[in-house]
């Protein structure tokens, strides 16, 4: 396509704006609103008058966050009833994970009802985009990501890749 | 008895020769009707019932691998009845089907998979338990059968009888305990049993060796040609280079047969199929001078002291190693810088006794390397007559052979423990090669040439049928095709 130029006008400011001072208040007008609508809902939820709860600020990282109860968070194994890993290394998250974060590799299972089972499974957090397609794809239920964890810092890169063991930790 | 009767499939007009039934003229014309029993070259048992379709005039809905294509015949695969027919026909192929497609490796190239997905119907109507039966049975050293898994098509008996002729498999029991097994006191083993794992159209017949090692979705296919031996059968490559953590980092995953009419039919050989799958290991990639002083030298260089090196003594006592592992290009090549340049009179490229093996009726032949049919074509073994590894072995003995040039053969395997002190006492000793071997450890000068499936080129086969193959792999390191370190010999060698 060609380039075009297209003028565009510009905004045409009078004394009072150009003041600032009227925008100012306009914009502290709001602040206050909602400062005294906020007072008045946590005044009247004291009072037990009304449930509609008021604004509160999480003190976050001093106070644990507050996490909705469909959060995806970092990723689980989940386990069998006999505490074997239920994952049998079907390699459809791998598959269909976007940033190609997962990386496993199978094996023969010494159980010939499992029959086939992961020898290593690694998800590359650093590079995960928390889509939760890996969860919505496994045929087996094994993959969650609700281990309830968003702090996943680490010092290095490598330090960022889960393995196996460490996915299945706190899973009973 | 090459008649052209025309009928309708769906609305289009299909031709079919004399004799054919509506499935194979809708096959051959493209058209893909479901089907699990009827293979080509297999025969149309009519078992499997998943080819219904609806015939106008006909009061049912028949199998089409049973009938004949006739003049002005109308027949529907797509209806509504169709479709009901060949639903029906699958819902009871399912009955006892575990659909364990996780853990299944023909997931991704299974019928069953294809035609449930197709036809839609997604509820099972079951309320029994499934019947249960064999799993993971090691047939023999290359198939694993799983019983639930089977759809008793019957391909695989029909192939061990009328095929491999080896009659080892057959199905026992009747109803729910039907099954597919090994005949009593039997093993799998016949040299064509990898075969199996292609025909089963589910995946009842794996490959053992590829069991678990990757998924058929990352794989890469290439058309090639076998380079097991003269036969040239036409395979597909497989490789896996998108996850490189899978297949245990192996780059070649399996090799499949490719039809071909003339030369292999369906079928391969188990020698061709599992033979190549250590293709990385112990792969060269640098171009090395080991002796006097070991360097590691550029192809310049290293060409430069080849070269040299090759006019440092009378040709008369030079000796060259090379085989049938040559494509034609590397062939031409050969014969220009050793026979019209420097003018080489001692040849070895004869398949004795290191290249040769067992044959037989089917596919298999003696000589095990492709191409000693395209040297031939170029005056080597008609014009020039190949040494034997013995009279090359007394000639170095007597010192009438200085300097000897192996291109991808190892001494080795012919001259077993007098290999080293015949090797050490040559003078100047080229290995050329994709591998490691002996000859290229106690060579002066080591050059890494590409394998068979990092570069493309041309085989001749034993019947004269020039066959092309493509390129499937990066080649390694510094490795250059063989006619590429001939040309450049030559070009330096040219007075
Ligand atoms: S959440 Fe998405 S990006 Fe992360 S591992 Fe799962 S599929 Fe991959
Ligand atoms: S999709 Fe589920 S069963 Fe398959 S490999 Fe991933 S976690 Fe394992
Ligand atoms: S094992 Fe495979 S080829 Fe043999 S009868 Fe069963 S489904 Fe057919
Ligand atoms: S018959 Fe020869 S060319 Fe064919 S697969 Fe076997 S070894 Fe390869």
């Amino acid at each position: 396509m060609a380039m075009t130029v297209r003028p565009v006008s510009r905004p045409r400011r009078g004394l009072l704006e150009q003041s600032y001072l009227w925008e100012v208040a306009r914009g502290l007008g709001v602040t206050f609103r909602h400062f005294f609508i906020n007072l008045a809902r946590h005044c009247l939820r004291l009072a037990g008058l009304r449930a509609e709860p008021g604004a509160v600020t999480i003190q976050y990282p001093d106070e644990p966050a507050v996490l909705g109860r469909r959060a995806r968070t970092r990723h689980r194994l989940l386990r069998r009833p006999d505490g074997s890993p239920r994952c049998t290394a079907c390699l459809l998250c791998e598959t269909i994970c976007p940033a190609r974060c997962i990386r496993i590799t199978a094996e023969e299972s010494p159980d010939p009802a499992v029959e086939k089972r992961a020898k290593t499974f690694d998800i590359d957090l650093g590079m995960c985009v928390f889509c939760g397609h890996c969860v919505e794809a496994c045929p087996v239920d094994a993959i969650h990501m609700d281990a309830d964890q968003v702090e996943l810092a680490a010092y290095s890169r490598g330090d960022m890749i889960w393995d196996m063991p460490a996915l299945m930790r706190d899973t009973k | 008895m090459d008649k052209t009767l025309r009928f309708t499939l769906d609305g289009r007009p299909i031709e079919a020769r004399l004799g054919e039934t509506v499935l194979e003229a809708a096959t051959r014309a493209g058209v893909m009707i479901p089907h699990y029993c009827w293979h080509q070259a297999l025969g149309n048992p009519g078992n499997c019932r998943m080819c219904i379709v609806e015939v106008e005039g006909a009061a049912k809905p028949q199998v089409s691998c049973r009938l004949p294509a006739r003049e002005g015949l109308v027949v529907r695969s797509i209806s509504p009845a169709a479709r009901r027919a060949q639903c029906s026909a699958l819902e009871f192929h399912l009955v006892d089907h575990p659909l364990d497609c996780p853990v299944c490796d023909q997931s991704g190239e299974c019928g069953l998979q294809d035609y449930y997905m197709d036809i839609g119907r997604y509820k099972s109507a079951m309320r029994e338990d499934k019947a249960h039966a064999g799993k993971r049975l090691a047939l023999g050293p290359h198939i694993m059968l799983d019983q639930e898994r089977c759809i008793m098509c019957t391909r695989c008996t029909r192939f061990v009888g009328q095929v491999s002729k080896s009659h080892e498999l057959g199905i026992f029991g009747r109803g729910h305990r039907q099954a597919v097994d090994l005949v009593p006191g039997r093993a799998l083993d016949n040299p064509y049993s990898g075969n199996l794992a292609d025909i089963c159209p589910v995946g009842a017949l794996t490959d053992r060796d590829f069991r678990f090692q990757v998924r058929v979705w990352y794989l890469d296919s290439t058309e090639s040609i076998c380079p097991g031996c003269s036969r040239g059968c036409n395979i597909f490559v497989h490789t896996s280079t998108r996850r490189p953590w899978q297949n245990q980092g192996r780059r070649l995953a399996r090799l499949k047969p490719r039809f071909s009419p003339e030369v292999n039919g369906h079928w391969i050989c188990d020698e061709g199929r599992y033979g190549f799958l250590d293709f990385d290991s112990k792969r060269l990639g640098r171009v090395m001078r080991l002796k006097p002083v070991s360097e590691e030298l550029s192809w310049d260089r290293a060409a430069q002291e080849v070269a040299a090196a090759l006019r440092r003594k009378p040709v008369e006592g030079l000796a060259v190693a090379a085989s049938g592992a040559l494509s034609n290009e590397d062939w031409l090549a050969f014969k220009e810088l050793f026979v019209d340049t420097l003018q080489a009179r001692r040849f070895l490229f004869a398949p004795e006794p290191d290249q040769a093996g067992t044959e037989d009726q089917l596919l298999r032949r003696r000589e095990k390397t492709p191409n000693l049919e395209g040297g031939k074509a170029l005056g080597f073994g008609t014009k020039i007559e190949s040494l034997g590894w013995d009279s090359l072995a007394g000639d170095i003995e007597a010192g009438k052979v200085w300097g000897l040039y192996v291109i991808d053969r190892d001494p080795a395997q012919a001259w077993g423990g007098r290999s080293r002190e015949l090797l050490e006492r040559l003078d100047l000793l080229i290995y050329q090669g994709p591998r490691q071997c002996l000859a290229g450890e106690l060579a002066h000068y080591r050059l890494p040439a590409t394998a068979w499936l990092e570069e493309e080129g041309h085989f001749t086969n034993f019947q004269g049928n020039v066959q092309g193959y493509q390129r499937a792999l990066q080649p390694l390191g510094a490795a250059k095709p063989d006619w590429a370190i001939f040309a450049d010999l030559e070009r330096r060698l040219k007075p």
